[in-house]
C-alpha cells in the first residue's frame, strides 16, 4: 500500500505545533470542501485532509505516526513494521465505531492498517437513530435532447462493498433511468428506495442523481432558455429576410426585421426547454461576412464603399 | 478485479419510484429529519436562520420544497465539517448561490 505524508498533504512542517495543525485544517478544509470548491478533485482532496486531520490533530496517533520516522514519502511502497505501534495506549472512548455503515470505505488502506477498528474515528460521522438505510448521491451527464424529448439513460454507479472473504471491492451497479422530460441542470433525479438497504425493518435510502448536461454544439443553456448565435448575411439583417432556424424540437422560420443589428436578441417562444411555462430560444445574430475572395465579390465590397456614405467609427469622434 | 463479475443489472424501475427532487412541494418536517437523520431540532435552527423557508406557520404544518432537501444536505455538512455557526452557513450558502448564478449567466453568454 502506498505511504501517506499526512503533514505533506497538510502542509505543515513535522515539527508543527497542535495549533499550527489545526489552523492549517480548516484553512485547507474551507478550500476543499467539495459543497465550496469546484476543483474536480475536491472530493478526494477533502477526504485525504480528512485523514490527515484524524491522525494529526490527536496527539496519541500523531505520536504513533511520528513513529514510523521521517524518512518516508508520500506514495512510496508501504508496509507498517511488526508491533509498530506497542508501546502506545489507546484510549479506546473516543474511537468506538458508529455503526452507522460506511466508515471503512472513507479512510485509505494506509489508515486501516495502521489505525485499524480500535482506532477507528467516529467524530465526524453523523449520530443516527434511524435504521434507514443511507442515501446515495451520484452525477448523470446527459444530453439536451434527453431532457426535451424525455430518454433512458443507463448510468453505471461504482459502489463499494464487500464480497464473501470480507475484502472490500468495488461492484458496479448498472441502472436503467428514465429521464424526466424537462429536467434542468442541478436538479435531482429521486430514485425511492435506491440506496443503501435499511437496518432490520428500517426502509431502504433513496438515490439521487444531480444532473449535468453535456456541452451542446449549438445551445447555451440559462434556466429552461435557450440561448443560440445565428449567423446571417449582411443584407438578411439590412433588408430584413425570413430565415431558417434549428431549435430543439425541429426547425423553424424566423422573421428577421429590416435593420437588425449584430447581437440582436430575437425570441422564440415556448421553443427552449419543456416546462410549465416551457421556455424560449433566444435567437442572438451574429452579422457574417461574405469573404471578398473573388474579384466579383471584390466589386461589390468597391461599390459598396463608394455609394454608401457610412463611417462605422462615426460615435468614436474620428 | 474484473468488473465484469460484479455487475449487477436492474431493470427499468417502475415510473412513479422516479420524480424530480425539485419538483415536490409537500414535504413535511419529519420528511426532511428522515432524509438529513438529523434531530428536528437542527432543521428548526435552520428555518430559524432563514436556510430553508417552508409554507405554513407551525413545524407541524410545514410543507418544503424538494430543494430544501438538498440546501438542508449542504448546511449540515458545511455547518459539520468547517465548524461554522448557522449565521456563517447561512451567508456562505447565499454567496454560494451568487456564485452559481453568475457561472450561470456567465455560461449563458457563452463567456466560459
Amino acid at each position: 500500500m502506498e505511504f501517506k505524508d499526512y503533514y505533506q498533504i497538510m502542509g505543515v512542517a513535522r515539527d508543527a505545533t497542535q495549533d499550527e495543525i489545526k489552523r492549517a485544517y480548516r484553512k485547507l478544509a474551507r478550500k476543499y470542501h467539495p459543497d465550496v470548491s469546484k476543483e474536480s478533485d475536491a472530493e478526494i482532496r477533502f477526504k485525504e485532509l480528512g485523514e490527515a486531520n484524524e491522525v494529526l490533530k490527536d496527539t496519541e496517533k500523531r505520536a504513533a505516526y511520528d513513529q514510523l520516522g521521517a524518512n518516508w514519502k508520500g506514495g512510496q511502497e508501504f508496509r507498517p513494521p511488526p508491533d509498530w505501534d506497542a508501546g502506545f495506549e489507546h484510549s479506546g472512548s473516543g474511537y468506538a465505531g458508529d455503526g452507522a455503515g460506511g466508515g471503512a470505505a472513507d479512510y485509505s488502506a494506509f489508515f486501516e492498517s495502521l489505525f485499524g477498528q480500535q482506532f477507528r474515528a467516529s467524530g465526524a460521522r453523523r449520530a443516527s437513530s434511524h435504521a434507514r438505510g443511507e442515501d446515495h448521491h451520484a452525477k448523470v451527464l446527459i444530453d439536451l435532447e434527453d431532457t426535451y424529448l424525455g430518454a433512458t439513460r443507463t448510468i453505471t454507479l461504482r459502489v463499494p462493498g464487500v464480497d464473501a472473504q470480507g475484502h472490500v471491492i468495488t461492484k458496479e451497479r448498472v441502472l436503467n433511468v428514465s429521464i424526466p422530460k424537462g429536467i434542468r441542470e442541478g436538479q435531482h433525479i429521486r430514485l425511492s428506495g435506491q440506496g443503501n438497504a435499511g437496518i432490520g425493518e428500517g426502509k431502504a435510502g433513496d438515490l439521487y442523481l444531480q444532473v449535468e448536461f453535456r456541452a451542446h454544439p449549438l445551445y447555451r443553456v440559462d434556466g429552461r432558455d435557450l440561448n443560440l448565435d445565428l449567423p446571417v448575411a449582411p443584407w438578411e439583417a439590412a433588408l430584413g429576410a425570413t430565415v431558417k432556424v434549428p431549435t430543439l424540437g425541429g426547425i423553424v422560420e424566423l422573421k428577421i426585421p429590416a435593420g437588425s443589428l449584430s447581437g440582436c436578441k430575437l425570441r422564440l417562444k415556448g421553443r427552449g426547454l419543456p416546462g410549465d411555462p416551457p421556455g424560449d430560444c433566444y435567437v442572438i445574430l451574429a452579422i457574417a461576412l461574405p469573404p471578398a475572395d473573388t474579384e466579383a465579390a471584390k466589386d461589390v465590397y468597391r461599390k459598396m464603399a463608394q455609394e454608401l456614405n457610412f463611417n462605422p467609427r462615426a460615435k468614436l469622434g474620428v | 478485479m474484473s468488473s465484469e463479475n460484479n455487475v449487477t443489472s436492474e431493470n427499468n424501475l417502475p415510473h412513479d419510484a422516479i420524480c424530480i427532487l425539485e419538483e415536490q412541494t409537500q414535504l413535511t418536517l419529519v420528511d426532511l429529519c428522515c432524509a438529513c437523520a438529523v434531530h428536528a431540532e437542527q432543521i428548526i435552527e435552520l428555518v430559524d436562520v432563514g436556510v430553508l423557508e417552508p409554507l405554513g406557520r407551525e413545524p407541524a404544518h410545514w410543507r418544503f420544497g424538494g430543494a430544501s432537501l438538498h440546501r438542508a444536505h449542504t448546511a449540515l455538512r458545511l455547518q459539520r465539517d468547517l465548524e461554522i455557526n448557522l449565521a456563517g452557513v447561512a451567508l456562505a450558502l447565499e454567496l454560494l448561490d451568487e456564485i452559481e448564478s453568475l457561472r450561470m449567466r456567465l455560461r449563458a453568454r457563452g463567456g466560459e
